[in-house]
């Protein structure tokens, strides 16, 4: 029978860092022995405090053949980028 | 190099005007430096030739634990002991990220290990050589992980960026073992007669084998032409193998221990070392399989996943049991 171990996306949030980062990935039956083998793979060197590990097969990527459209920030709607209102000097900083 | 001999599936170079638009588009990005990412379009052949030298050099990691798990239970010391363990358990991590890496290209990681069962993928012809004595798993850290942070350095500037993005990470870790394998071999160098004999032993053995490492003489290497052009590789063969010589032999001198080869000496006009070739035929019979210890290390490996086989596919049926339950409770 032998069925492939599924593959899962490891997060860690290091030390003193804000917030989770994508480290790598590995093979596990479950979610509590990815958890497992994410600590000892990817913060054996005290590198992170937190793990978050997900199914590879639970992400959605955007594809980057949409790079364009997707990305377009959309410079020229600039109420979007309100760089250009005028504070009285009197107001003092804001 | 981790990875010898890698084929290409070309035995030259296309030339832009032979290429499709979608190739040039993509060999332009290759010489502007961009890294090409997973989900983007790449020729079939880039990716093939990226899968097998990926692939190569994740088994030659996992293969690699056997010479050096050969002496776990026989180091000398407590502290040894432990870094040795240490280090092996490094390689395992090694070979599941660069598993990882390959299979950001299509293919799984049991297909990669299956072929690599079946002898239809190599490692690399330094873990086909058997550690004889303690004073091999001090040259083991010192040459063959040295030869592989020479190899490694390069590509981390590889165009595939999952595989640039992994060698950066294992770079970190490897430059530890070769600070630790020589660590042992100065304690052997330094230490009693006997000693050093067994670290001048070793040296002898090891020397060879690990200049194999970089892969045969440029003029006899077909495919690199291609991998240079591609950026999965950036140094040649004979360049690597020629900063390795350069590199090591202080190394050797302040051990006080002799490097097997009575043509070595400083040549100033090129600025490096002149030393002799390794004997090519016998990289050859070793890659084809028939090295010392080929059919002792691919058996290790096919028995390990045979007998294992229960094991996974119980953790399998567990996860799949649990998984089952909590939707049932979920759907109550």
């Amino acid at each position: 029978m032998s069925s492939e171990w599924p593959l899962w996306e490891v997060f860690i949030r290091g030390q003193h860092g804000l917030n989770h980062r994508h480290v790598g990935s590995l093979h596990a039956p479950d979610a509590e022995m990815a958890i497992r083998n994410a600590r000892d793979v990817y913060t054996r060197r005290n590198e992170g405090v937190s793990i978050w590990v997900v199914k590879s097969a639970d992400i959605t990527a955007s594809s980057p053949s949409e790079k364009g459209p997707l990305f377009e920030p959309s410079n020229s709607k600039v109420y979007r980028h309100p760089t250009f209102f005028d504070i009285p000097a009197d107001v003092g900083h804001m | 190099m981790y990875a010898q001999m890698v084929k290409t599936d070309s035995d030259r170079v296309k030339s832009l005007n032979e290429m499709s638009a979608e190739e040039r588009a993509f060999q332009d990005r290759i010489d502007r430096g961009e890294k090409i990412e997973p989900k983007e379009w790449m020729p079939e052949s880039y990716r093939k030739t990226l899968i097998r030298q990926i692939g190569q050099h994740a088994h030659s990691e996992i293969v690699g634990q056997l010479p050096e798990g050969n002496w776990i239970t026989r180091a000398p010391t407590l502290e040894r002991k432990a870094i040795l363990l240490a280090k092996v358990q490094d390689e395992a991590g090694h070979g599941l990220y660069l598993y990882s890496a390959a299979e950001t290209l299509g293919v799984s990681r049991d297909e990669l290990l299956a072929l690599l069962h079946s002898g239809k993928m190599k490692y690399s012809s330094i873990f086909n050589y058997p550690t004889l004595n303690w004073a091999d798993i001090g040259a083991v850290g010192w040459l063959v992980d040295g030869a592989a942070i020479m190899n490694q350095v390069q590509l981390q500037k590889a165009s595939y960026g999952p595989y640039s993005r992994a060698m950066i990470r294992i770079c970190k870790e490897e430059s530890f073992h070769q600070r630790q394998g020589y660590d042992i071999m100065m304690k052997m160098a330094f230490g009693s007669e006997e000693q050093k004999a067994m670290a001048q032993d070793a040296l002898n053995r090891f020397w060879y084998p690990a200049l194999m490492m970089f892969g045969p003489s440029d003029k006899d290497s077909v495919h690199s032409a291609q991998s240079m052009q591609w950026k999965i590789k950036i140094n040649t063969n004979d360049e690597l193998r020629q900063k390795f010589v350069d590199q090591t032999v202080p190394q050797a001198k302040y051990l006080g221990l002799t490097i097997p080869d009575e043509n070595l000496r400083w040549n100033e006009e090129k600025g490096g070392h002149d030393f002799s070739e390794p004997d090519w035929e016998e990289f050859f019979n070793v890659i084809a399989g028939n090295g010392p210890c080929n059919a002792e290390r691919l058996g290790a490996r096919v028995t390990a996943w045979e007998e294992g086989t229960w094991f996974r596919d119980g953790l399998m049926a567990h996860a799949e049991k649990h998984e089952a339950r909590r939707a049932g409770r979920a759907a109550a």
